[in-house]
């Protein structure tokens, strides 16, 4: 098989489509180098799906992005700020992997919270509700819910702002297919009216739900295009064998390359 | 500072939903007071020693236990995190927790020196309002304190140890067993450094003193500073940034 071609994104016209910029980011955790010298481009007004094995740097690309990862070089722009930088607060929401919010708040008042801190209004906050379809449970206690709730209110705190970039660390994990299915709905209305998303996932069975996909393995971008895009390249019918063939094909590059 | 008064009504309204939380912070003080009232039932002179510096004592103390749990928790919740990627700032995320607790500490204090002058007998001669502004001041330095060690905790169970680290020697020199100025030349001066010996030299001073209002501002002033200083140290420990 053929070493991957060049990404797809630099077709992008950085001006205009570019939501995100990651150019030449090195992050290092530890002695651990997570993110070697990775660039990659995310366009606005699409879910972007960020794909890849557990521990491959997916977190650590998303915090370096919303600017709470410190780095050891490169560049980040977001929607045309330097990542992390104070104007941003207002227009990029973020949602970490394990759901942050206040246990021993109810729904309701933990987005109103986050309402308040970025100026959102009581409406909003009714909005943000109904989205995540928790409509039944505002007045729920956190503590008390499932799983699957926690991680919908954790979303909704981010939603509520209604940021123009969005940026969730596996927001769908633990949730029933049903729900995983309303969500991506969502994902996509939103990116219908103009927000830019950066889904994380592990799970490879998503990857058909984003308009564009990113396959990052040990920091590296394996991939970047769409999923037909992906399948055509590999061959193959799904992300799963997709996956596996592009991690085969640059295996058997890197042993050309040790062998010579 | 608007975002520091919506953070102090969240930290209030979680500490509404958590009424064994406000029941251990309100009463507990209240519980041991009367406890060392009973103790020298015989002794009343040594209550009227004891009394005002336990009302030095317990706000720092129950302040700086619950800030430290708290903080901590938002820093290993990812609520912190999250919180640093939004407009609050990290001045504002510590007022919000010095204001917050600052209410507890003026419900908490107005109970105490109540409970202590009216049922457990404690004669003070200085300006009853006085008290209760040193218990403020002295529980709000608790808070500074806690969100200050918070930051070297890895786990509840190290901030937990923090107690008798932090706050068990200043308990032991603050002149509580042997007056400050009957202690040892080197435990002496350690004493002048300790926070807490200044509530509790401020309390003696209302409790003993008509005139004292004096002396009692500059101990003040002093617990002020020593809570700025913690505050800026604990905002130091707050970063945006992480590995």
């Amino acid at each position: 098989m053929e070493a991957p071609p060049p990404a797809a994104t630099e077709t992008l016209d950085p001006a205009g489509d570019v939501a995100i910029d990651v150019s030449h980011l090195t992050v290092v955790r530890g002695h651990r180098l997570v993110l070697p010298d990775l660039s990659v481009r995310i366009p606005r007004g699409l879910v972007t799906g960020l794909l890849g094995p557990s521990g491959g740097g997916k977190s650590t690309l998303i915090r370096a992005i919303v600017g709470v990862q410190i780095v050891e070089s490169g560049t980040i722009s977001v929607l045309g700020e330097p990542a992390g930088s104070p104007q941003l607060r207002r227009r990029v929401g973020y949602v970490t992997q394990a759901p942050s919010v206040y246990d021993d708040l109810s729904i309701r008042e933990n987005i109103n919270y986050f309402a308040r801190l970025v100026g959102a209004s009581a409406d909003d906050v009714d909005w943000a509700i109904d989205q995540v379809g928790l409509a039944d449970h505002a007045g729920q206690r956190v503590a008390n819910l499932s799983g699957g709730q926690l991680s919908r209110t954790s979303l909704a705190c981010a939603l509520v702002g209604r940021p123009e970039a969005l940026v969730l660390d596996e927001p769908t994990v633990g949730l029933d297919p049903v729900l995983r299915r309303s969500l991506w709905t969502l994902f996509h209305q939103l990116a219908d009216s103009g927000t830019t998303l950066l889904v994380s996932s592990h799970v490879m069975d998503e990857a058909s739900r984003c308009d564009r996909l990113l396959l990052l393995r040990e920091g590296r971008i394996l991939a970047d295009g769409s999923f037909d895009e992906l399948l055509r390249r590999t061959n193959t019918h799904d992300a799963e064998d997709a996956f596996l063939a592009l991690i085969d094909a640059e295996d058997a590059a890197q042993h050309r390359g040790v062998a010579s | 500072m608007r975002l520091a008064f919506v953070s102090a009504g969240r930290i209030l309204r979680q500490l509404r939903n958590d009424p064994r939380t406000i029941g251990l912070m309100l009463v507990v003080p209240l519980v041991l007071i009367g406890l060392m009232a009973w103790i020298y039932h015989g002794q009343p002179l040594i209550f009227d020693h004891v009394g005002p510096a336990l009302l030095g004592v317990f706000p720092l103390t129950v302040m700086f236990i619950v800030t430290s749990i708290t903080t901590l928790r938002e820093r290993q919740s990812g609520t912190l995190e999250r919180l640093l990627t939004t407009p609050l700032s990290k001045g504002a995320f510590m007022s919000g927790y010095a204001l917050a607790f600052g209410v507890v500490a003026l419900v908490q204090a107005l109970l105490a020196s109540a409970w202590s002058v009216w049922v457990c007998g404690m004669s003070i001669h200085g300006a009853w309002w006085q008290l209760v502004i040193v218990a403020v001041i002295d529980a709000v330095l608790g808070s500074s304190l806690g969100l200050l060690a918070s930051g070297f905790a890895r786990s509840e169970f190290q901030a937990v140890q923090f107690m008798p680290a932090f706050i068990l020697p200043q308990f032991l020199l603050c002149g509580l067993f042997v007056s400050r100025d009957s202690l040892p030349t080197g435990l002496k001066q350690l004493s002048d450094v300790l926070p807490l010996s200044y509530a509790v030299d401020a309390m003696n001073t209302l409790a003993t003193r008509i005139d004292g209002g004096s002396d009692v501002a500059k101990d003040v002033g002093i617990l002020i500073g020593f809570s700025i200083l913690a505050l800026v140290g604990g905002a130091l420990t707050l970063r945006r940034r992480t590995v």
